[in-house]
């Protein structure tokens, strides 16, 4: 099988604290990979050195059949099939949910975006998606004014929208009721089903066992194991590290 | 009837202003303080190629739109490596040697004493000499500024600009270049602001440094949060009241000079109620 992405000695250190320590892993393409560790052992800010919100202090990052690179920009992350969540939801609060989604299609450039008029391209696309996560009622609606659960909902929403072939979702779980944890398993489902790869990080073991075909242990920003879900959960050490047991 | 006009005049140009300001603070989210020194850059660019090189005023306006958006792009570059507070202190510090420029360059701006004897605009002919003419002018300009910032901030161009405004790190990682999209913006409403300093200039015919300090800037900016920032109806409402407010005053029968310094009162008070009260202003959605 080949992989989506792949790390090689990658490094982030904030002032004297090393979040990320010689982290190297492998992501496999049209799987679901789920990320566990404790509190503060840098799987967040894993994602966030993906996607360029950190920059990576050492080490190299593979992107699907790209050169290896020393740094990635925020701004390249679409332009390399990757889209993502945030764990503290990240919404455009003051615009409406349907334009949340529209950023998510629109024309990069910017002489491209000025003589772009969203009715014509869209429609479909934010329809099918809005209406996958419930919300094409409360299109018009601003995205502040949604309850906490139909806020992470059109965070994945707006993930979703862009196609990527990889998702990064953080946490996209925690706080949900039973029926939006439905909805947002199912939707993980379909992406592993057409193909596309999902990285995920949650802290709920059972979802976690039903869904990931992989799983990463991170502790203090290193490679704890790494296997089937089977194989890493019974692992002796992951029990000591993250369940506390 | 003239005293109406003159009024309107001053509402149309301060609407120019009001309007391309907002497009930077209202729907982008950076607080610049330093748009009077892009009005006052087109007024004198304006002003200097009508007197030293004879230009037509049809020729000279867009020119000097052009010279100010080059200033503006300079200083955008700078500006952009700052957000929030930082950016607000950092606009500020441009408009102060801008103004420092316009006071101290004797030779091109000759200072303090200004610069007399502007030309009216003149077309085929055509001088626009009556106020009533002028007015036609400013208003037909004002329209053509609205419709380039309505056609702008109803395109995906405008919604990312708003997405900046709302988030620029969440939306840098959907793969836009947020900078880019700031320095494009902040140039455009730069040559817009020059558009009414060319207008200004050539309408009171007489031009100094005091009309574009950075006072001037703080009343722009309180003209379009009074009005509404993030909406284009806000600052064109917003030029309207406050150049006519302090107007009004001068019909309770204050002496001039206590007047004045009402002018500046009243101002203070009704943005300080404003942001109590409704800090989205008279009719605007986004509060900043």
């Amino acid at each position: 099988m080949t992989n989506a992405l792949e790390t090689k000695q990658l490094v982030k250190k904030f002032g004297g604290v090393v979040a990320i320590d010689r982290f190297s892993v492998q992501i496999r393409k049209g799987e679901i990979t789920g990320i566990i560790g404790p509190n503060g052992s840098g799987k967040t800010t894993f994602i966030n050195v993906l996607t360029g919100i950190s920059a990576m202090d050492g080490g190299r990052v593979v992107i699907g059949d790209q050169q290896e690179k020393g740094g990635i920009k925020a701004w390249e992350v679409f332009e390399l099939g990757i889209a993502r969540t945030f764990q503290n939801i990240r919404l455009f609060e003051q615009m409406s949910v349907q334009d949340n989604v529209l950023i998510a299609m629109t024309k990069r450039s910017p002489l491209a975006a000025l003589f772009e008029r969203h009715r014509d391209i869209h429609e479909t696309l934010v329809k099918e998606v809005l209406t996958r996560v419930g919300l094409y009622d409360k299109r018009r609606a601003l995205a502040k004014e949604l309850s906490y659960g139909q806020r992470k909902l059109l965070e994945i929403a707006r993930a979703l929208a862009t196609s990527a072939d990889m998702i990064l979702f953080d946490e996209p779980f925690a706080g949900l009721f039973p029926e939006m944890v439905r909805v947002v398993s199912d939707i993980l489902k379909e992406l592993r089903a057409g193909e596309k790869t999902v990285v995920l990080i949650e802290h709920d073991m059972a979802i976690i066992r039903e869904l990931c075909d992989r799983i990463i242990v991170m502790d203090a920003g290193q490679l704890l194991a790494e296997g089937m879900p089977k194989q890493v959960l019974t692992n002796p050490a992951v029990i000591e590290a993250y369940l506390g047991v | 009837m003239e005293y109406l006009i003159h009024i309107a005049i001053f509402s149309a140009i301060f609407g120019i202003l009001a309007i391309s300001l907002d497009l930077i603070v209202g729907y982008t989210g950076m607080l610049s303080v330093a748009h009077a020194a892009f009005y006052g850059i087109g007024a004198y660019a304006t002003t200097l190629l009508l007197k030293m090189l004879g230009l037509n005023f049809f020729f000279a306006l867009p020119l000097a739109v052009v010279i100010t958006m080059l200033v503006a792009l300079l200083i955008g570059v700078v500006l952009s490596k700052f957000k929030t507070d930082y950016y607000a202190l950092a606009s500020l510090g441009f408009g102060v040697i801008v103004y420092v420029v316009f006071q101290n360059w004797l030779q091109v701006t000759r200072g303090p004493f200004g610069i007399p004897g502007i030309p009216r605009p003149d077309m085929f002919g055509f001088t626009f000499v009556e106020n009533v003419a002028f007015l036609l002018l400013a208003l037909v300009v004002l329209a053509c500024v609205y419709a380039l910032a309505r056609f702008m901030v109803r395109s995906s161009f405008g919604r990312i600009l708003t997405a900046i405004r709302e988030d620029e790190t969440a939306i840098s990682v959907f793969g836009y270049r947020t900078t880019s999209y700031k320095l494009i913006i902040f140039t455009i409403a730069a040559g817009m602001a020059a558009i009414a300093g060319g207008l200004y200039a050539s309408y009171i015919t007489f031009i100094a440094p005091s009309a574009f300090s950075v006072n001037e800037s703080i009343f722009i900016l309180a003209i379009v949060i009074l009005g509404g920032a993030g909406s284009l109806r806000g600052p064109l409402m917003g030029a309207v009241v406050l150049v006519l407010l302090p107007e009004l005053l001068r019909f309770v029968g204050l002496p001039s000079d206590i007047a004045a310094q009402m002018r500046q009162l009243l101002y203070g008070v009704i943005l300080v109620l404003l942001m109590l009260y409704r800090p989205q202003g008279l009719v605007g959605t986004y509060k900043l």
